[in-house]
């Protein structure tokens, strides 16, 4: 009898409310989809993060034969020179971060770069000659390429350090910065999310005012008398949820596992099962902001 | 049943008390008029035992518990045990008698099979049997006061709250009422109605508590409304 008398209370209350029921659908709908995307965008970033930076290094380049510049006024390195920065990267100060040090030859540099270019017709005229040594510095940590710049750049034979990771920086940048707009806008939609669903309930518990008036009079618990609402609330918020959770399955799997992982294939993407670990999180939240605007809201209108 | 304790209410300070240091006390199964002008406190001395407002001094005790005392997640199960009924009905107007009575019960945990079984009884001995399919609209004003005291009673409750029950009627459906509130009360059920309807008072010849600002000034069991007048 209570549970069947609660739900054609909820009943009810969601008929004669029903623009407010799907106002509160719809906003809670928009609010978690920007809650999840900044959570999905967060995870992008981790994943690229993780899967680039295990290939980064840092490129020592020694000085090339030629005219002497700046960098290198003694023109090309030495086999001392060469075996002295070898002996440093190997030392044991850096053993802690260096995890591997690589010698690349002017020969190997030669025909890694004939593998790229070498269908091109400027880029046969290069001679092997023209290369030039180079270290590849594969770093424990890669945040801690500022150690291996100081301690190797100026040093005579060695013309520049690169860091691979300043290439992928920008990107990070990009991403990061999308993360922030989505968190912004989450952040936004969930109040307005808040600020409406108190506003339904209000409206909600003010419309049924006598009913709960006759309730209280009768002896109804507060419980019982506000349970209706909070149920309203919730499934209101759970329907947005679960639309959340519907669009985020659609974008992924449309936008970023049918096309962008397709023809973006050097970076790994986020997929329809993160969408999933993420659900539960968003229904949570969906329903733990239902649940708390109409406590706050129920205690100031239905009153024992 | 109903007892108070130099018993003052004071709804805001500085003015006027609703109730003045009343001592009552109701005993159970017996029926009593409270009777006075508007704003004499019988609306509040109601209230008081239905503990919609508190006392500011003194002790209201109902059926042998200490209002000052119960917290406030019991007074549902306090509530239990009074039937409230009001001169405007309150009835719900968008259900129809049957589930307006049946709301009491529902609305307290009772098993369907019990709301089956109790609201058509009560329904017909309010006098209304056949009617349970009908809106209140549809009814008669002291139709609707019978589906009132048939919610108010439903429940079985120990006490019935009655805050002017008749004021909306004409004298003869008021009798009418009058009689179903006295056949509750043979049930062994304490009713308090608190009337300005003379005619009532004086035919029924029931105790009379008389407020006159926020003070008993006449407890008289067989009263009549005008006793002091006539004195």
């Amino acid at each position: 009898m209570r549970l069947r008398f609660v739900l054609s209370q909820i009943g009810n209350g969601l008929r004669r409310n029903i623009a407010m029921a799907v106002s509160v659908v719809l906003v809670t709908f928009i609010s978690l989809t920007f809650v999840g995307a900044a959570v999905m965008l967060q995870m992008q970033v981790d994943k690229a993060k993780d899967d680039w930076y295990d290939r980064v290094e840092v490129n020592v380049f020694l000085c090339p034969g030629g005219e002497p510049t700046q960098a290198c006024p003694a023109g090309e390195v030495t086999e001392e020179q060469i075996a002295e920065i070898q002996s440093i990267l190997e030392s044991e100060a850096l053993s802690d971060y260096v995890q591997n040090v690589y010698l690349e030859s002017k020969s190997e540099a030669w025909a890694s770069f004939q593998e790229r270019f070498g269908d091109q017709e400027w880029a046969q005229r290069i001679t092997e000659d023209q290369m030039q040594y180079s270290f590849r510095v594969k770093l424990v940590d890669p945040e801690q390429y500022q150690l291996i710049y100081d301690e190797l750049s100026g040093r005579p034979g060695v013309q520049q350090v690169i860091d691979q990771r300043s290439i992928l920086e920008p990107l990070f940048l990009v991403l990061n910065r999308a993360t922030l707009i989505s968190v912004g806008l989450a952040v936004l939609m969930t109040v307005t999310a808040v600020l409406l669903i108190t506003t339904t309930i209000r409206l909600s518990a003010m419309s049924r005012r006598r009913e709960t008036e006759i309730m209280r009079l009768v002896g109804a618990s507060n419980f019982f008398i506000q349970l209706p609402f909070m149920l309203e609330g919730a499934l209101a918020a759970l329907t947005g949820a679960v639309l959340a959770v519907g669009g985020l399955w659609l974008g992924v799997h449309y936008i970023v596992e049918d096309w962008l992982a397709e023809s973006v294939r050097f970076m790994p993407f986020v997929n329809t099962a993160d969408v999933f670990t993420i659900a539960p999180v968003l229904v949570a939240i969906g329903i733990g902001l239902a649940v708390i605007s109409s406590l706050v809201t129920l205690s100031r209108y239905t009153k024992v | 049943m109903i007892r108070f304790d130099n018993v003052s209410k004071v709804y805001a300070r500085g003015h006027r008390p609703a109730l003045d240091q009343v001592s009552v006390e109701v005993e159970r199964g017996e029926f009593v008029f409270l009777v006075g002008a508007s704003g004499s406190g019988k609306s509040t001395f109601l209230r008081l035992v239905h503990r919609e407002e508190r006392p500011t001094s003194g002790g209201v005790f109902v059926a042998g518990r200490d209002l000052s005392r119960i917290s406030s997640w019991k007074v549902p199960q306090l509530r239990r045990q009074i039937g409230v009924v009001f001169q405007d009905f309150r009835l719900l107007g968008n259900k129809n008698v049957f589930d307006n009575v049946a709301i009491a019960m529902q609305v307290i945990g009772k098993p369907r099979h019990q709301v089956m079984s109790a609201v058509p009884e009560t329904i017909e001995m309010v006098g209304l049997a056949g009617k349970e399919k009908r809106m209140p609209n549809e009814l008669s004003g002291g139709e609707q006061q019978r589906v009132a005291i048939a919610r108010a009673f439903v429940n079985r409750p120990a006490i019935i709250l009655a805050d002017e029950p008749t004021g909306n009627l004409d004298p003869t459906t008021s009798v009418g009422i009058m009689r179903l509130l006295e056949r509750i009360n043979r049930t062994g059920t304490t009713v308090a109605m608190a009337t300005h309807d003379d005619e009532i008072v004086d035919q029924m010849r029931k105790r009379v508590i008389e407020l006159v600002d926020g003070q008993v000034v006449r407890d008289q069991a067989r009263g009549v409304y005008g006793a002091r007048a006539e004195a």
